[in-house]
């Protein structure tokens, strides 16, 4: 016997977001009204992705959480420890043992399998609010399939700064009629938003739950002449040289000294175990994992 | 009330509710797919999954719609035990359940508004089977293509026209499951 239900949550609770998450599904892209509650951390930490996830986790689950693609952050780390005490699964950090991955601002490396779920913490979930802050009126907005300002935003990216300079939070059209926000991931993971997995977005503060299901098409929005692109830092990870990850700079002393590595730390681990060295890394050692 | 209203709940309510819904989740993220959902033993003429549907989705805040034969003291002592749920008529329903022909007409359901689509009643059809053959579905959550025995080809079509509004079906029989959202587009049959 346990102090708390299994997951935390009540089953109502439960309930009342299950059935967002399946209209979520049926309606790819557009946001849906969810009663979010209370959760034992601070909204901005991943209440709603705690509560997406809550309501999907199973006791044969294994369960994985990411911080700006790192397993070891202390987001990650208090949200992983959360479910092991309130639904008692199992955790890893694997990316492909995992069957529900909790994420915070990136899309894992390796390609998800359709046997898994990916659920995004979610800060502000309307990709107009920027635009218009009235939610009567970008609720209008999407009713009326009315997103000129969006490409106006874009357009105006260009006029300033010679292209459209939005790196992140990179916003979507879902198989052709809404405009999404895919959370605050970097552009570069954009083109994985079409994959095998079953996508949930969580947003515990503005209280909406969205959805892409398994191959939704999913379009960058841009310009003719300026096509959308991803991009990342041009180098190579430091610690195990892979060409084709994102990286995160990181400033090693006072001298100006920074090295580029993974942010997808276990794409990086797993890499290093399989003998691959970057400039600056050192052979792999289990113990030092 | 009869006793047997009391009987073919859940008996670990967190764990079969939530393994449910990861069945009813995969069939709604991936139409044509066909899954088992267990746990429930409703009164006739209720299949188990439609059983299992109920007790996963509905409660005090879900207007039930009850079709045809599906209408039966029985089952309205059950799922007012088990689930709380409202029994309403259709222009309230957040669910109905039936089969094809007694759900039919469906211009009768809400099928949501401009701004809120997802105010919509979702269909729970009882089917004497289900396979993966028939009509051919394309749209999200499909690679390709799929195929789903469905009871008709035109009404899904018109329903798929009226996207982003629309209603969501969930098709059960005996203790398997299959479904269709809204965003699926349906050709022959």
């Amino acid at each position: 016997m346990t102090d708390y239900n299994f997951a935390y949550l009540d089953e109502q609770t439960k309930r009342m977001i299950r059935r967002a998450i399946l209209k979520a599904l049926a309606i790819p892209g557009y946001q849906v009204p969810f009663a979010s509650r209370e959760m034992p951390m601070p909204y901005g930490w991943g209440t709603g992705g705690v509560q997406v996830s809550a309501a999907c986790l199973t006791p044969g689950d294994t369960f994985k959480v990411i911080d700006q693609g790192a397993d070891d952050t202390t987001n990650a780390v208090s949200i992983r420890k959360f479910f092991e005490k309130t639904a008692r699964v199992a955790t890893t950090e694997e990316t492909a043992r995992a069957s529900i991955i909790q994420t915070r601002h990136r899309i894992p490396e390796e390609a998800l399998s359709e046997d898994q779920i990916l659920v995004y913490q979610v800060p502000i979930p309307e990709p107009l609010r920027f635009l218009e802050p009235s939610e009567v009126e970008t609720r209008k907005m999407h009713a009326l399939e009315e997103y000129g300002l969006m490409h106006v935003k874009l357009y105006e990216d260009i006029s300033q700064h010679g292209a459209i300079a939005t790196a992140y939070a990179y916003p979507v059209k879902v198989e052709g009629r809404y405009v999404m926000d895919p959370s605050p991931i970097p552009k570069f993971d954009n083109p994985k938003l079409s994959m095998a997995a079953i996508q949930l977005f969580g947003a515990g503060r503005e209280q909406r739950i969205y959805a892409l299901p398994p191959y939704t098409k999913v379009v960058s929005l841009d310009f003719e002449d300026h096509p959308f692109e991803p991009t990342k830092a041009a180098h190579d990870c430091d610690l195990c040289g892979a060409a084709d990850s994102y990286l995160d700079e990181v400033i090693m002393d006072d001298a100006g000294g920074r090295m580029f590595v993974c942010s997808d730390t276990d794409y990086c681990r797993a890499r290093r175990a399989a003998g691959h060295i970057g400039a600056q890394g050192a052979p792999y050692e289990e113990a030092t994992a | 009330m009869q006793t047997e209203a009391l009987t073919g709940g859940f008996a670990d309510t967190p764990t079969q509710s939530a393994e449910a819904f990861r069945a009813v989740m995969r069939v709604m993220a991936r139409p044509g797919t066909i899954e088992r959902i267990m746990g429930a033993l409703p009164p006739a003429p209720l299949s188990n999954a439609a059983g299992a549907v109920i007790l996963t989705l509905c409660d005090p805040e879900t207007p039930v719609h009850l079709a045809g034969a599906a209408d039966t003291p029985a089952v309205r002592d059950w799922i007012t035990f088990h689930t709380g749920a409202p029994l309403v008529e259709r222009a309230r329903a957040s669910f109905a359940l039936g089969t094809w022909q007694a759900l039919l007409p469906l211009d009768s359901y809400p099928i949501g508004s401009a701004e809120y689509p997802d105010r919509s009643t979702t269909l729970i059809v009882e089917m004497p089977q289900l396979s993966q053959t028939g009509a051919r579905l394309t749209g999200p959550g499909i690679e390709t293509t799929a195929a789903l025995s469905l009871p008709e080809g035109t009404a899904f079509q018109r329903n798929a026209a009226l996207y982003p509004l629309g209603l969501d079906f969930l098709f059960t029989s005996g203790d398997h499951l299959a479904a269709l959202p809204r965003s699926t587009r349906v050709e022959g049959h």
